[in-house]
């Protein structure tokens, strides 16, 4: 790429032509204020936040150019601190904040806030402009989010991440003028319309216009009462997440002091869901093997991503009988403590509450699905994200940095480093492989890492030998992450132009490491950092470190299907840990 | 929430309402061009008279946008209507000469008589009042337009009743 000369607040540099002045100063170190930019996803010049003055070779440009989309050349000079500059700023927050919901002190998004932040960097001390405001709507009928344009600052970073990663669209900009609102079509709610409460865009919102809707309080209600037994699982990638909240670099592991925290929350178990990820590979490799040799539907489709399930339902019906059958993880946990422990310890499946710890909006609105039950007993109870349970630690005056280390509780608090990966993408997928390519070759495989699966290129492919009824057969497999990536792969097989056995679909793009549920982290720094890899690499290094690497490996689920399951694929285990699914449409008309 | 689109003969649109193929036929004519959106809702307008969810929605799945971006574009112009409009439009001019010779107790009275907001369409389907800039005729102020029919020096709202009236025993008996 040709290089550039151009000077930043009388710095010199030289830098690549196709750079834009925001990302030349950031390479300089000299940090340029912005609000709606969101790296590759929203680069809009809409916030005006971003605004700087310039000239090319002495020829001043009109106006403020906004250097998020102001590409550098020749010659040019940049001034970001001048009182020219400074001023149009803080008018421009000023102008924000003026038709802004301030309620700053009692707001979910307090301290994580980044016009709140910006506000502080900017040194406002007083709201200018105090005048009337837009009318506020709240939509709290969807299961996992809710929206509230009194916050809204109309950056418009939700609708892209919505329509350019997700490949989705549910909300746009309605109405205009001083009407202007973010929201889907006709007023209807977030519930009715095609979202499927993945809650990416809570993840790309800098206020709290978008969040998740909120079951602290049931929780603690139900910790507190003596008649119920509270048991907690938590999902691989909370564990990667939840020390963000507390000051750790992004994706430190912090899985025992998770654990210690959960025990003095109140919570009567606390287990993992670990254990059930080991189980759903039992059950979804048995699934394919018998897929594979019966003749039945392929490429089978993984269906632990409840985001993914309902995009397959409203976009892709036809490929819903290649849904695997499985429930995913965090249902057959619920379904497993109602049964297979309330057996155990002799206790009423009816005083157990079971609660999901999720880095995920959608797994809130996936355990409310109505046939996500047995004997009219719901799986699970409650899901909170890894914001939320970091809010119950804060809420309890817990000082996380000085927890000692804990263990989970058994008989399902086992895991092993194929359940670990689960929270990246291509895990399902590379646990799959090590626990089917064990049993086809009836051996101990030291070849376990199927690299080729990890990382963040939208489709993965894969192909292993492996002997079927014996005969030696390559298994093509696929994984794609982020609905907008999934699409593409189905268009793809619907076309006839990819032929593949198995494909492993999550609903977030890079997992569930970067799940609507999980810590913020602000535009600015993922310009520095990508949340998803660092994650991922501490779920990596966690599989390194457990003593198992295999599904089939777990003490716990040999226990469990040794004493009450039986075969995976048997009939108890269908009746517990199976499901179905079916179409669904989107903006009814009724 | 209870979402219905009703047409100006006050039935429900149906799926096979056969000017969704007159509509289609004028989007394929289309298919190859870019930024097509304008038009088609300026089409789909002519066809249907205004724009509800089920046209929406079908001219959403037809050129490939989510059905947000076609309400967005739909509700940022006021050209297009999203609720259906009557058979007479009542266009009350609110230009500065009508305006300080009384106009807007002409809308007022008329909102009152018709028991509808300004923009809005009766329940019967009749008449649609809206609020317009200066219609030219400053002279005959305060004036409005019913249809192409110019009613002059309003000052009198009291003769307003009886302007209606011609409009109802117009209506065909049903």
């Amino acid at each position: 790429m040709d290089k550039v000369n151009i000077t930043i607040n009388g710095i010199a540099l030289k830098v690549p032509a196709d750079y834009t002045v925001l990302m030349a100063a950031r390479e300089a170190g000299i940090d340029i204020p912005t609000l709606c930019f969101l790296k590759d996803i929203n680069e809009a010049a809409a916030c005006r936040v971003c605004v700087v003055e310039a000239d090319i070779n002495g020829v001043p440009m009109r106006n403020l150019p906004a250097s998020c989309v102001l590409k550098v050349a020749e010659g040019m000079n940049v001034r970001t601190n001048t009182e020219r500059v400074r001023k149009a700023v803080k008018m421009n927050v000023e102008l924000i904040l003026a038709n802004h919901n301030r309620e700053c002190l009692t707001c979910k998004r307090n301290q994580t806030c980044e016009l709140q932040k910006l506000c502080d960097e900017l040194g406002l001390q007083k709201e200018r402009f105090d005048g009337e405001k837009r009318p506020a709507h709240i939509d709290e009928f969807s299961p996992s989010i809710v929206r509230d344009s009194s916050k809204c600052i109309l950056c418009g970073r939700c609708v892209s991440t919505c329509r350019k990663v997700q490949g989705i669209g549910v909300l746009d900009f309605t109405n205009r003028g001083f009407r202007t609102e973010v929201a889907p079509a006709f007023d209807y709610s977030m519930r009715d319309v095609e979202c499927i409460y993945c809650g990416q865009c809570v993840q790309a919102c800098p206020v709290a216009a978008l969040r998740e809707k909120d079951h602290i309080q049931q929780v603690w209600d139900a910790i507190d009462d003596p008649e119920k037994i509270v048991v907690v699982q938590t999902a691989p990638a909370v564990r990667v997440g939840l020390g963000e909240e507390f000051g750790l670099p992004v994706g430190t592991p912090v899985t025992g002091r998770m654990v210690t925290a959960l025990k003095r929350l109140g919570f009567d178990k606390v287990f993992d869901t670990n254990f059930s990820a080991d189980v759903t590979i039992m059950e979804e490799g048995t699934e394919f093997l018998g897929r594979v040799k019966n003749g039945g539907k392929l490429p089978m489709i993984t269906s632990c991503s409840p985001g993914w399930i309902r995009y397959c339902e409203m976009n892709y019906p036809e490929f819903i009988p290649n849904l695997s059958s499985c429930k995913s993880p965090q249902q057959m946990f619920g379904a497993l403590v109602k049964s297979y422990y309330a057996k155990k310890m002799n206790i009423s499946n009816r005083n157990i509450v079971c609660v999901s710890i999720m880095p995920c909006t959608a797994k809130k609105a996936e355990c409310e699905r109505p046939e996500m039950e047995v004997d009219g007993v719901r799986d699970v109870d409650y899901v909170l994200t890894t914001r939320e349970l970091a809010a119950m630690i804060k809420q309890a005056r817990l000082r996380f940095d000085m927890l000692p280390e804990g263990e989970c509780d058994s008989i399902m608090g086992e895991g092993t480093g194929a359940a670990v990966i689960f929270g990246a993408t291509g895990g399902v997928m590379e646990a799959a492989l090590r626990t089917v390519a064990d049993i086809l070759w009836e051996k101990d495989l030291e070849e376990i890492e199927y690299t080729e699966l990890r990382g963040l290129e939208g489709v993965k492919y894969a192909e292993v030998n492996l002997p079927i009824a014996g005969e030696l057969t390559t298994v093509k497999v696929a994984v794609a992450h982020g609905t907008g990536n999934a699409a593409k792969l189905l268009d793809a097989v619907k076309a006839g132009e990819l032929d593949v056995h198995f494909i492993e679909v999550m609903a977030c793009p890079g997992g569930c490491v970067h799940g609507g549920g999980q810590p913020y982290v602000s535009a600015k720094k993922r310009m520095r950092l990508n949340p998803r890899i660092n994650r991922a690499n501490g779920l990596y290094d966690e599989d390194m470190r457990l003593p198992q690497r295999k599904s089939h490996k777990n003490s716990e689920v040999a226990a469990l299907y040794k004493e009450y399951l039986g075969e995976p694929n048997g009939h108890l285990a269908h009746e517990l840990l199976h499901t179905h699914y079916e179409p669904k449409d989107s903006y009814k008309i009724k | 929430m209870n979402k219905e689109s009703k047409c100006s003969c006050g039935g429900v649109i149906s799926a096979n309402d056969p000017r969704f193929e007159e509509l289609k036929e004028y989007i394929d004519s289309l298919k190859d061009s870019k930024g097509i959106t304008m038009p088609v809702l300026q089409e789909a307008q002519r066809i249907f008279g205004f724009l509800p969810l089920e046209v929406q929605k079908f001219i959403a799945k037809e050129i490939g946008i989510p059905v947000s971006e076609v309400y967005g574009v739909s509700t940022f112009y006021s050209q297009f209507n999203l609720t259906p409009k009557g058979k007479h439009k009542i266009a009350v001019c609110l230009g500065t000469a009508c305006y300080v010779r009384g106009a807007q107790a002409v809308l007022d009275k008329l909102a009152e008589e018709l028991d509808i907001n300004v923009g809005d369409t009766t329940p019967d389907g009749l008449f649609t009042l809206e609020a317009t800039r200066c219609l030219g005729c400053c002279s005959l102020a305060p004036v409005m337009m019913i249809d192409d029919e110019v009613y002059a020096k309003l000052d009198n709202i009291s003769v307003i009743p009886g302007i209606l009236q011609k409009y109802y025993e117009q209506r065909l008996p049903e």
